[in-house]
């Protein structure tokens, strides 16, 4: 079997898929990013936003193999993230205090349709964001990586 | 809604498939294409946001289930009471057929619920809450809790993962 190779060691792809994803990992990360900004507009949010901006980063590592995609964004760095998620949406949720209650919108809603519009829930959305992407990237690092790791 | 139930014969095949099959890569293969079907489905029951997440979600699960499982060989039990099990799971699929035929016949039309709940939400979302797109101010304005509740589940999972499959701290056998 072919891919033995790439299991094993870890090292990345052949030369093409290398060079189509240096075109293509860039474009999906800003369609991630791009459909948690406009989560209260069209279709998408934080939650598929997020998974596609993990998908970028998996996408890397599996062309390029391990070291590139962890230079960019490490153990430590994506745990961070995941918690600087959780505690930016627990913040925004308990900032709700200064309007009256738990999770009430309380900045301004503006105009419907425009992309600063909805009060609090494209913050929302951003950390829902940092939150999954980071979290699942990181899941796949310790299902993947580490167990290959383990067993040589 | 004949598309609809093309879809879910597809996705019944592919289910089928799955576990019938002999290699463990042709299985999740077989259950990717269960995935893309329910996408669809979503797709066709005018639910955009659910089929964008039920796509990606997919994509990240068949990603890892392929890594994990595209260099090891499960061996097939054949023998053993191959009798038994047969019956036993004819017996049971019957039994919950039955079930859910008399179950399913009272729910009420779909389109029609029986809450009045939702509706109060559909004409009142955009004033309230100002997001044009409705299904995010429901889970983030409305039903703002239950976003919380999935967060937590999310974030104990990766704490689970990491716990679990960690190098540092394990001690060597």
């Amino acid at each position: 079997m072919p891919n033995k190779q790439i299991n094993t060691k870890q090292t990345g792809m052949t030369l093409i898929v290398k060079t189509i994803t240096r075109l293509t990992v860039g474009l999906i990360l800003l369609y991630g990013i791009y459909i948690v900004l406009h989560g209260h507009l069209t279709p998408g949010g934080g939650f598929p936003g997020g998974v596609i901006v993990a998908l970028s980063f998996i996408h890397l590592m599996l062309a390029f193999g391990k070291e590139t995609a962890l230079n960019r964004l490490n153990q430590m760095r994506a745990s961070f993230f995941e918690s600087l998620g959780a505690i930016l949406f627990l913040g925004i949720a308990l900032l709700g205090f200064l309007g009256g209650y738990f999770f009430v919108n309380f900045i301004n809603k503006g105009e419907a349709f425009n992309l600063f519009s909805a009060g609090i829930i494209p913050l929302c959305n951003i950390a829902i964001c940092f939150k999954v992407g980071a979290g699942l990237f990181l899941i796949f690092v310790a299902l993947v990586v580490l167990s290959n790791q383990e067993e040589k | 809604m004949i598309e609809l139930q093309l879809l879910l014969l597809f996705m019944i095949v592919g289910a089928i498939i799955a576990v019938e099959a002999r290699d463990l890569l042709s299985s999740v293969v077989a259950v990717g294409a269960v995935g893309l079907g329910l996408s669809l489905a979503f797709l066709v029951l005018k639910a955009p946001d659910l089929a964008i997440t039920q796509l990606v979600v997919e994509i990240l699960c068949l990603i890892i289930l392929i890594r994990a499982t595209i260099n090891r060989d499960l061996p097939l039990i054949k023998d053993g009471r191959w009798h038994f099990n047969t019956i036993s799971t004819l017996v049971f699929i019957v039994v919950f057929l039955g079930l859910a035929y008399l179950s399913l016949k009272d729910l009420p039309v779909f389109g029609q619920p029986l809450l009045r709940v939702a509706a109060n939400y559909l004409s009142e979302g955009l004033s309230k809450t100002g997001a044009a797109n409705l299904v995010s101010s429901v889970i983030l304005d409305f039903r703002a809790y239950d976003t919380l509740g999935e967060a937590t589940v999310l974030f104990t999972a990766v704490m689970g993962v990491l716990a679990v499959m960690r190098k540092t701290g394990r001690i060597k056998d």
